[in-house]
């Protein structure tokens, strides 16, 4: 088993997401998390999705993935040419006297504090998820009374892998910043 | 006697025994077939139905006149599909069945082998809750909670897909669950007392109150309570289409069906009460045309099972969640004095006056038959009046879909008997099936099934079902060689182009129940009407009666 993160885009059509849930289920296909949102373009949405299996199952997963008939692109994000985020919002127990402790924890990982009551402290964390794993294995000592992880978002480094979208809706690649000339 | 290891297969049979199943109804396939192996050991009867669609609406049928899930067993993929459209029957008239499907082998789930097919997506819009069963000892644990899922609350059909593999594993023993544990899933019974309350004190006040009676009374076996109350304080009752026979149409209190192929006095009579009480009714586009403005000028208590339905279609002034026989218990057990004389008299009038408008206009459109010289037929209402009176009065009357099926809502005196159609879905050629599944349940009770020349065609196959398992149901087919309700449609709608509706080409019923060793006889005009009714419904015996009515009737 390993993991795998793979960024679709797809049209902006009604049910795209449901299909390629419905797809992941009906197959067996694990998805450990899946973010979606709308590019710079509204016709186009981006996914990202994180899903796990052995190398039969991830070669699969993005063959009928990109059967699917909304599906412009489908390629994987590798983690070495590759960066992901996460966003997670942790509400931890804390009173005046522990407050000072959780800032600092926070600070380390660059955490922001979003919301401050009197019995908890909100914390907005970004990072891959290993960075936030660990934020949240600091923060053990603590309770927490409420996390929402977002799942990752991703984008491949550098200009080697952008897809861009023409005027007519046409998925093609950009290579040195210039269309990729046909061939 | 030797001592049998038991697999999934075994404690999915021993867990519908424990549910008192007594008929599977059903259609093999290598997916399924540990399961009809097993059964081979238990009391359970089988029923091979001729295509999957047929079990389930077999067991619809069987269901709604025994008040017990109906169970269907069929195979993988195509058996599965196939089954599809009796399943979303059984939705949207939220009949509880139990349908087991054998799936292809786990591990190779989602690879596309021979005869898979994603049946628990495929159906995922149309179940009440749907189980994909990865291990066999979850079994008696899922088949508690099917059952229980799909008879409660509002009712509706449970899916339980079952890999090959996993009816073959081994199970170290079994144990039935004595309850069940669900935690999402608690569908309210009682009603709200202060909403009880509420609804008495505002028929403390109406002066033209109406109580609808829709399908749910009959799911929740409320005919009763209902009626009592209807009588105690003499309050008018209409009904849906899926409400016919949950009170008597031959009462003196009953205004008949609303909805636009409804009566007209009856939907007058809602138009003019000023408090309706809903009962186990949708409120939906086919029994209300403007179900927002329903609420302008009166009072709506929305009686259901299911929150979801209450507000859907229209805001109702008091929303009364609860099981309805229980709620019209409470009902029966409060004081409430109340005089609705002259609004019965005002509908009694109302009632005449259309009734004689339509015969009038009848007579008017038959002498003009006449003076044509066209060529004469059965009247179709009075044919079907006639039937109904004639039948037993605690038969089962099964309405197809179609002009057939208006006729009968129309027309059919129902008294203790039960009304059953496709109201929901409008699936033809239930009727048939439905009835073999009716008859099953109760083979005591005189069955008939009336159907178009299209309907019955769709499933006529199961003739040869009826035969073999000998069920003796009665089938009308109202013949006029046309698919009567899309080509009256295509009369008002498209001008007389008529496009796609000619069925003029019936196999031979005479030789068809011929080949098929049941009874035949054929009425061709309103003559001989009596007789031949007589000769229909005399012995308990499967009989086909053909009745030749007017492709230009309209209903």
């Amino acid at each position: 088993m390993q993991k795998k993160v793979f960024q679709l885009l797809v049209d902006n059509t009604t049910g795209v997401l449901s299909r390629i849930a419905g797809l992941f289920s009906r197959r067996g296909y694990n998805i450990e998390s899946i973010t979606a949102g709308v590019t710079a373009d509204p016709r186009i949405t981006r996914i990202t999705i994180v899903t796990s299996g052995d190398d039969d199952i991830l070669e699969q997963i993005e063959k009928q993935v990109a059967k699917l008939e909304d599906i412009r692109d489908i390629h994987e994000l590798k983690p070495e040419e590759s960066v992901y985020r996460e966003l997670a919002l942790i509400k931890v127990k804390a009173d005046a006297s522990m407050r000072d402790g959780v800032v600092t924890l926070s600070n380390i990982f660059r955490g922001n504090i979003i919301d401050v009551s009197e019995e908890a402290l909100l914390i907005e964390a970004t990072g891959n998820s290993g960075k936030i794993d660990a934020f949240l294995r600091l923060l053990s000592g603590y309770e927490i009374l409420e996390l929402a992880r977002t799942g990752i978002a991703g984008l491949g480094r550098g200009v080697k892998n952008v897809i861009m979208i023409d005027q007519e809706g046409e998925i093609y690649k950009y290579v040195d910043g210039k269309p990729e000339s046909e061939d | 006697m030797i001592k049998r290891v038991l697999n999934g297969a075994d404690a999915l049979v021993r867990s519908l025994e424990e549910e008192n199943v007594e008929y599977v109804f059903g259609y093999p396939g290598v997916a399924i077939c540990p399961f009809f192996n097993s059964i081979l050991n238990s009391d359970i009867k089988t029923v091979l139905v001729r295509q999957e669609q047929c079990a389930a609406h077999a067991a619809s049928g069987y269901t709604r006149v025994s008040g017990k899930p109906g169970v269907v067993a069929v195979t993988s993929g195509p058996g599965a599909t196939n089954l599809i459209t009796g399943i979303a029957t059984a939705f949207a008239d939220s009949i509880p069945l139990v349908c087991i499907t054998g799936q292809v082998d786990s591990r190779l789930m989602g690879s596309d082998v021979f005869q898979e097919a994603d049946i628990s997506g495929a159906c995922e819009s149309f179940v009440k809750f749907s189980y994909i069963v990865r291990q066999a000892s979850d079994i008696p644990r899922i088949v508690k909670e099917a059952f229980h899922i799909a008879s409660t609350g509002r009712k509706g059909p449970v899916l339980i897909d079952i890999p090959h593999d996993v009816q073959m594993d081994r199970v170290s023993g079994f144990a039935y669950p004595v309850s069940v544990n669900l935690r999402t899933y608690k569908p309210t019974v009682e009603g709200h007392p202060v909403q009880i309350k509420r609804v008495m004190r505002e028929l403390a006040r109406a002066r033209r109150p109406i109580i609808c009676v829709g399908g749910g009374v009959h799911l929740s076996d409320a005919a009763e309570e209902v009626r009592k109350f209807a009588e105690a304080h003499d309050i008018p009752v209409v009904s849906t289409m899926m409400g016919l026979s949950a009170f008597p149409t031959d009462h003196p209190l009953f205004y008949g069906m609303v909805g636009n192929n409804g009566q007209k006095y009856g939907n007058r009579a809602m138009n003019e009460a000023d408090m309706i009480i809903m009962v186990g009714a949708r409120v939906a586009d086919r029994s209300i045309s403007q179900p927002d403005l329903i609420t302008e000028n009166k009072v709506l208590a929305h009686i259901d099972v299911d929150p979801a339905e209450i507000g859907k279609n229209a805001g109702p002034s008091i929303p009364l969640v609860g099981d309805i026989k229980h709620i019209f218990r409470e009902f029966n057990e409060r004081d409430l004095e109340v005089d609705y004389s002259d609004w019965l008299d005002w509908l009694d009038g109302c009632k005449d006056d259309v009734l004689n408008a339509e015969s009038k206009k009848r007579a008017e459109i038959q002498e003009e038959h006449i003076l044509q010289g066209r060529k004469n037929y059965v009247d179709p209402r009075i044919f079907i009046r006639k039937l109904s009176l004639k039948m037993d009065k605690d038969a089962v009357y099964v309405a197809d879909v179609g002009q057939n099926q208006i006729w009968s809502c129309a027309n059919a005196v129902m008294r203790r008997g039960r009304f059953l159609t496709s109201g929901g879905m409008g699936t033809m050629g239930y009727a048939v099936p439905a009835a073999m599944g009716a008859k099953i349940s109760s083979p005591d009770r005189q069955v008939v099934a009336v159907c178009g020349e299209g309907g019955f065609q769709m499933t006529m196959q199961e003739l040869a079902t009826i035969v073999q398992y000998e069920v003796p149901v009665k089938i009308v087919v109202l013949r006029n060689n046309v698919l009567g309700m899309v080509r009256q449609h295509q009369h008002f709608v498209y001008h007389d182009r008529f496009s796609v509706t000619d069925l003029s080409t019936v196999p031979d019923l005479d030789k068809l129940s011929e080949a098929y060793h049941i009874g035949y006889l054929r009425l061709e005009t309103n003559e001989g009407m009596n007789e031949c009714l007589d000769a229909f419904l005399k012995e308990d015996k499967t009989m086909l009666l053909e009745v030749m009515i007017d492709p230009d009737d309209l209903c």
